[in-house]
Parts: structure tokens; sequence; C-alpha cells
């Protein structure tokens, strides 16, 4: 199998079972292409809170609505595609969890985990609904919180 | 996710074993946390040593049960907490909001 070209999809339903499906696929990718346990650990927990979102937010738990992840490894980048087929939303309406008005807060830390985890976080829209988002790490520049952001 | 409650001193010592994730132990930890203080158990120490996954949702669970618990006179406190999720609440800087405890011994004298 070529590593650096590798692309895995997979659709599932909007159940949040079917969530860790898609975490250990994105775990799995990551130890294939040499990457450690926690490096690969913590991608994978940016993509479960990705499709979390997607499944809750996006498609408000509507089972016959699907949740697209599609994963691509090419030179050590690592680019995450998830999709919905919800209405989306304004990102810049999410509160900075950091905030101390916020710290407290019982929702609210999906997207700032995913921005933690991963090199860039981006969403996209469809006209006609649906909200994609891409998440891209480069894997030869280490992972995990202690070596990224913090 | 399973809760193995136990009473230590007058504190309600909870061992958590399992998942914290959206729709897998987040509600679950909220009604055992909802419910202690009407047991009269406002003492809660939460064994975290057996948690093996969790997530934004069983983080905000915690916030919720620690908010829950203080609310009502009581006092929430962590013991053993899995090097990922010390990871997870430090770079969401709750760890300033938790006393967080290595001796259980310790813990339970703390309150």
């Amino acid at each position: 199998m070529d590593r650096d070209g590798e692309r895995i999809e997979i659709t599932i339903s909007s159940r949040f079972e079917n969530i860790e499906l898609v975490q250990v696929i994105a775990e799995h990718l990551c130890e294939n292409a040499g990457l450690d346990e926690d490096g690969s650990h913590w991608i994978g927990m940016a993509v479960r809170e990705a499709v979390a979102n997607a499944i809750k937010h996006g498609n408000k738990l509507d089972v016959r609505k699907k949740v697209n992840a599609t994963f691509h490894l090419h030179d050590h980048e690592l680019e995450i595609k998830i999709s919905d087929e919800g209405a989306g939303f304004d990102p810049a309406t999410i509160g900075d969890p950091l905030n101390p008005q916020n710290l407290m807060k019982t929702s609210g830390r999906g997207i700032f985990y995913m921005k933690t985890f991963m090199d860039q976080v981006r969403y996209s829209f469809a006209p006609g609904g649906g909200t994609s988002l891409v998440m891209t790490k480069n894997l030869a520049k280490g992972t995990g919180v202690a070596s990224s952001k913090v | 996710m399973k809760a193995t409650p136990r009473t230590v001193e007058s504190v309600e010592v909870i061992k958590l074993d399992g998942k914290i994730t959206i729709g897998s132990g987040d509600q679950q930890l909220r009604e055992i946390i909802t419910n202690a203080p009407n047991q009269g158990k406002t003492k809660i120490l939460l064994d975290m040593s057996g948690v093996t996954t969790i997530d934004s949702s069983g983080i905000g669970e915690l916030v919720g049960s620690y908010t829950t618990v203080t609310n009502r006179g009581g006092k929430l406190k962590l013991l053993h907490l899995p090097a990922k999720l010390n990871e997870l609440l430090h770079v969401t800087q709750l760890i300033t909001v938790f006393e967080v405890y290595e001796n259980e011994q310790e813990a339970v004298k703390s309150f």
C-alpha cells in the first residue's frame, strides 16, 4: 500500500455509536504512517469531536442524514474532511472556552480541541445545505498537545 | 460507563470506569451527580483512574457536575487523573477549577 497517497472514505448514519468507527480509522491511519500512540490519539480525538458535531449540531441526530469522512494522506500531510447534511452555522458565534466568562460552560470545547490538536481547521458551507469541515495535520512535525500549540 | 460508589469518612468516593463520551456515559454521570446531594452526599471524590475515553461532552459533564455540587453547598474533587484527561483539562484551563489528588487518603482528608 502506498502510504503517501492513501485515501480512505467512510459514510455513516447520524448515530453517536458510529463516532468510534471514524475515530478508529483516523488512529489506525496515523499509526500506519508512523505516528506514536499519543499523536494518533489526539488526531483521533479531533475526528471524534468533528463527527460528534456533525451528528448533533449538523444533522440534528436525524439518522436518515449521513456524515461522510474522507482521509487523505500525502507527503506526511494528513487532510481530513467531515461533511454533514445540516443547515450550517456561523463559526464566529462560537465563544472562546478560555474566556473566563465561558470557563464553566458545559459545552463549546469541541472546536477548540480540534484546533488544538490539528494544524488547520476550516469550514465551508454548500449553498443548498451541508457543512464541510477540513482539518489538516503535518505528521512529520510531531503531534499532541504538548508539542504543537501549548 | 460504570460507577462504583463507596463511603470513606463521610466522603462519597465514586470510581468511574469506561467511557464518558457523547451519548455514552455523559448523561449517566449527570444523573449520578444530580442525585448525590439529594441523598445528603455533598462531599464527592471522583476516582477517574478507570476512565478510558473522554471527549468534550464528558469534560462538559465534569464541569456541570462541579457546578451542581458547588451550588448545593458541596464539594467535588478529582482523584487519579489519567494522563490524557489531565492534558485535556490543562489546555482548557479547567485544571485551575478542579482540586486534583493522586492519593485517596489525602483527598478524603482535604474535605
